[in-house]
Formats: C-alpha cells, structure tokens, sequence
C-alpha cells in the first residue's frame, strides 16, 4: 500500500534561515502520526509544507505515490489534505452550519441565481456533527459561543465531511483544559478509525503517545528520527524531546507533577 | 430556590427555548430600526410637514442617494475594509461623465459608461493595492482620497477654467439617462425622486447576495477572520477587491443620479461624505472590527440620517442640532454593536 504522504529528506530554507532539514516520515490511512518538538523546532514549517502554505525547496513530497509540491492551501485541499489551525479553525462571528460549509457551499438554482441552500446546510451539518459524536442545539449559534474544544471538534469534523484523507492538526489540545483536550483527542481517533490518515502536531507527548501509530521528534528545524509506536515508550519519547542536559531537570518536575497528580 | 434547584446545571445551555429578545438582539439591525421608529414618532409629533406626503417625499431622497452608498460601504465594512475614497467618487464620476459629454460632446449614455469603467477600475485598484501590500484599508484609500481629490479639481480647472462642470442639459442622451437616473414619479398624488427606488432596489440586491448567496458567506468569512477563510479555499483577495469595486460602482450611480439631476457638478463636491456613509452602516449594526452588519441596518441608518437632517429643518431648529444628535447616535450605536458581538463572541471554556 503506498503511504497517503511520504516526505523524504525534505528540507526548507527562508533566505538564510534553515527552518526544515533533512526530515523523512510517513502517513498512512488510518494512522496517526505525531510531529513532536518544542518551539521553534520546525513543526510549523513542516505542516506549512503539507497545507500547501510553503513550499518545500529540498527533498521530495509524495501525495499517494506522486511527487507535488502544493502552489496553494486550495491546492492541498484538493488533493485531499485538510489542515485545522489551532486559532484560525473557524470564524467566530458566523454559524455554526456557515462555517461548517465555508468555502464549499450547499447551491440550489442555476446562473446568477444560484443562491445557498440554507435548509440543506443545516441538516447536512447537524448530521455530519452527530456522526461525529457531536450533539449541537441549534446550529444556527455562532462558532464564538463554543468551547474551544467543540471549535476545533466542528473544524474535524468538516475536513473528515468532505472527503479529507488526511487531516493535519496544529496544536489542537495546546489551548485547552485537561478534559477539553481529552475530548479532542477522541475525536482524532475516531477521524482515524474512519480511516483518514491524521497528523498530530503537538509538543505535548502525553497527548500524543495514546492516539499516535508514529512520532515524528523535531529540534532546531532536524529530525531526531521517526519512531513506530512498538519502538518507543512514553518516557523515551519524553526524554527524547528534552534532550540531554534538560533531562534531569524536567524528570524532576516530572516527578513532582505526578506525585501531585496521585495526591 | 425550589426553581432553581430544577434547572440542571451541567447542560443547561441546551435547554429552553431563547426568549424572543433573545433572538431579536443577534439580528444586527434592531438597534437601528428602533433608532429609526423612535426618530420617525419624534419629528412626527412635534412637526406638522414631517408627515406631509411632501415630507416624506424629501426625507426619503434626502436618504436614498445616501442610502445607496451605506450599504455598499457596510457590505465593505463587513468584508473588514474601509473606504475613504468613497464621498469623493460620488464627485469623480459625475466629474467624468460631464467632462466627457460637456467638453468633448460625447452621449451622455457613452460617459456613463467610460464613468463606470473608471469607477471600477478605482475600485479594484484600491482593492488590488489593500490587498498587495497589506496595509489597513484606512491609510490606503486616504491616499486614493486626496489623489482624486487632487485630480478632481486641477483636472476641471484645466478643462473649463473654474471648479465647476455644467451644462449637462444640453448634450446627446440627457433626456433618456435623466429619466433614468433622475426623473420623478408620482405615487398618491405627490411626486417622488426615481432615486428612493435605486435605494431600494440596491439595498434589496445587497441584501440578497450578502445573506443568500456563497459569495455574501465569503464576506462575512473575510471580514470575521480572513486567514480562516483562506485556509478553508476562500478567495479572499477576489472577494475583498470585488467589495471595493461594489462601493465605486455605488459611487458611479449616486454620482450619475447627482449630474443629472443638478445638471452640474462642484470639483470639491463629496469631501466629508465617507465618514456619513460609515456612521450609517454603523448605526446600522456594522462592526468596525469586520464580519458582522447587516445591508438593510445600513439603509435604516440612512433612513435616519435623511429624517433627522430634513426633521430638524422642519422643526426651525438650527442644523448644529444635527450634528450633536449624529454623534449621540454614533456613541450609542457603537455601544450597542459592541454589546452585541460580545454576546456573539463569548467563549465558553
């Protein structure tokens, strides 16, 4: 089966800048793969690439076998890679069902006429939310008066709507509470039981390790390799993304953390 | 406490139905309409011409070629753009459309025309440079302003020697563009300007588009937060640049219905008039901030604006007045809309 993406040794520079370097890793259907890495360790970079917001200037991209480089996030789209931002999923002020079909609009009429088919806007998302486990009131609400979670639930379920195969999350739990986050991270396992191919971007590997088939570990724009699951542990993970000198510092505080968490 | 007690408390946002002023104070043009119901009663009430078929017939017009311009600009300002540059067209156009058919003896028909070409191409340039080089719209279309404020009057006085362009009366076409624009029909016995139907009908279409059409969801999208937009595949540098050619095509018409009518034109004429056409769309319920307002709230807020100004001459009072009860209605309008969008806004975590 060829991989949904496969990046090989791609690489990214903004004039003298080396932001990506050397990065290989793959994404199959439904699977999730992990991009892990502190600030400013190229994830943006990487997912930019992806979206079709950048493009890449070393390495190849392959999108089911065939190498592309994405001119345009519409582009992307096209190809089947929906990417939900962590801020930017949705446009507060609108509806729920305006936002759920921005940019793909539900038609009826011909020519000049054509105008939005509201009713079936409606229907199509309550649906769609509900099939993911989503249970809205009225979607007719503005985007504003949900949760953070429920915000970036709806901006899942849209891109698994129409047709995503795969769908890059940007730091979807960054914001968010513990049970928020959680509720999120449910919604990328079942976008992934439905069998899209997910890529998990994060800097927090105890969100990460529970849902990812594959961590992709990130620093300073450098890949520090590309791990299966049955490979890896939870603590290597962690003392993979801390780094040497850091380590003992954070398995300290660490402990400490867990030690309050069982109290 | 027994009441309260029965509401549960986990999901409770899920249960009742929203109360009826719930549901009225999301629509962005309440304030508005009641803004304009309270001023419609007021001068009413305390004079006698205001109810007249003859005043309505002035405060309507007053409000119609106004009208026109605020719902453009708010169909704009929902997009998240300004337009300065948007009083001084009403000028330009009526500019070139009496130069060509006065100096160079062209058909008033073929000037409305070149007039129309050059709206648009404004428009889209001021469009084209917002969006080139990300600049606020604010500073961009200052700069569009005083350039074709410039060029409005050296380029009359260049061709007729004053400030002013006339003589439209006698050129080719007049009679068929004049009914058009700026003829009168009569309705109850009393005679109305054809401008109060333009209003509508503009109004009625700008409406249309913005709440029916994909195209009125991109703006809405563009202007609530356009890197969202983009990111889902909206086009959001064609959608903003047509909002801009949308507000210079609103400029060609009031300035055609302007030239044909008055039959001439002052090189100076529309300098301050942007600013009206934005505190209408936003006593209307459009937020300054982009993505929120409403087409009809803008034409209301016009509505009040052509009331007040012929109700406080009805009155014998002096037109200062008007300028303070602008700026209460400004104050509180903005208060309201702001209101409103934190209720739209607010961010349960």
């Amino acid at each position: 089966m060829t991989s949904l993406i496969e990046t090989t040794e791609i690489g990214k520079t903004y004039g003298s800048v080396i932001a990506l370097r050397d990065v290989s890793t793959v994404v199959n259907a439904g699977e999730v793969t992990c991009v892990l890495g502190d600030n400013g360790a190229g994830k943006s970079t990487l997912i930019k690439i992806l979206a079709g917001v950048h493009q890449h200037d070393r390495g190849s991209l392959r999108v089911e076998g065939e190498e592309i480089s994405f001119g345009s996030p519409r582009e992307a789209l096209d190809h089947g890679i929906a990417t939900v931002y962590q801020d930017l999923a949705v446009v507060p002020l609108m509806s729920v069902w305006r936002n759920f079909f921005l940019g793909s609009e539900p038609t009826r009429g011909f020519g000049p006429f054509k105008v939005l088919d509201r009713k079936q806007g409606r229907e199509v998302t309550k649906k769609a939310l509900s099939e993911m486990g989503i249970d809205l009131r009225d979607v007719e609400q503005p985007v504003g008066t949900l949760s953070g979670g429920e915000r970036q639930c709806v901006a899942i379920a849209r891109a698994v709507h129409f047709g995503a195969k795969v769908l890059i999350l940007d730091e979807p739990t960054a914001a968010l509470g513990v049970k928020q986050a959680g509720v999120v991270l449910k919604y990328v396992a079942r976008a992934r039981d439905r069998g899209l191919g997910v890529v998990l971007i994060t800097h927090n590997p105890h969100h990460a390790y529970p849902v990812g088939d594959r961590f992709l570990l990130l620093k300073r724009g450098r890949s520090l390799g590309s791990y299966d699951k049955a490979d890896i542990s939870i603590e290597e993970l962690t003392r993979q993304m801390a780094g040497g000198a850091e380590l003992d510092a954070l398995s300290h505080e660490l402990r400490a953390a867990e030690a309050g968490d069982a109290g | 406490m027994v009441a309260q007690s029965e509401v549960p408390s986990v999901a409770d946002e899920r249960i009742g139905k929203p109360g009826l002023l719930d549901r009225l104070v999301v629509r962005p043009e309440i304030g508005s309409l009641l803004g304009a119901v309270l001023v419609f009663l007021f001068f009413s009430v305390v004079t006698e011409q205001f109810l007249s078929p003859g005043g309505v017939a002035t405060w309507l017009d007053d409000a119609s070629t106004l009208g026109i311009m605020a719902v453009a600009v708010a169909l704009l300002m929902i997009g998240g753009e300004f337009d300065l540059s948007a009083g001084v067209m009403t000028a330009s156009t009526a500019l070139v459309t009496a130069i060509l058919s006065t100096q160079l003896g062209w058909n008033v028909w073929l000037a409305l025309f070149a007039s129309l070409l050059f709206a648009l191409g404004v428009g889209a340039l001021n469009g084209w440079l917002v969006m080139r080089t990300g600049l606020p719209s604010f500073i961009v279309t200052l700069g569009t302003f005083l350039a074709l404020q410039g060029l409005n009057l050296g380029i009359t006085r260049v061709v007729t020697g004053t400030v002013q362009v006339s003589g439209m009366r006698t050129t080719d076409g007049y009679e068929s563009a004049g009914f058009l624009f700026a003829s009168t029909f009569t309705f109850g016995g009393t005679s109305f300007y054809i401008s109060i139907v333009w209003w509508i009908l503009f109004t009625v279409v700008a409406s249309s588009i913005l709440l029916r059409t994909r195209f009125g969801n991109w703006i809405f999208a563009v202007g609530g937060s356009a890197l969202s937009s983009r990111a889902v595949g909206v086009p959001v540098m064609r959608t903003k640049v047509y909002l801009f050619m949308t507000t210079a095509f609103a400029a060609w018409l009031v300035g055609s219905i302007n030239i044909l009518r008055f039959t001439s034109v002052q090189a100076n004429q529309g300098i301050g008039l942007e600013f009206q056409f934005i505190i209408a769309a936003v006593i209307g319920g459009c937020l300054l901030t982009g993505g929120f307002g409403s087409a009809v709230g803008a034409a209301i807020g016009a509505l009040i604006f052509g009331m007040a100004r012929q109700g406080i001459v009805y009155a014998n009072w002096n037109s200062d007045w008007f300028q303070l009860f602008l700026g209460v209605m400004l104050l509180s309008a903005v208060l309201v809309n702001n209101a409103l969008r934190r209720r739209a806004e607010r961010v349960r975590r």
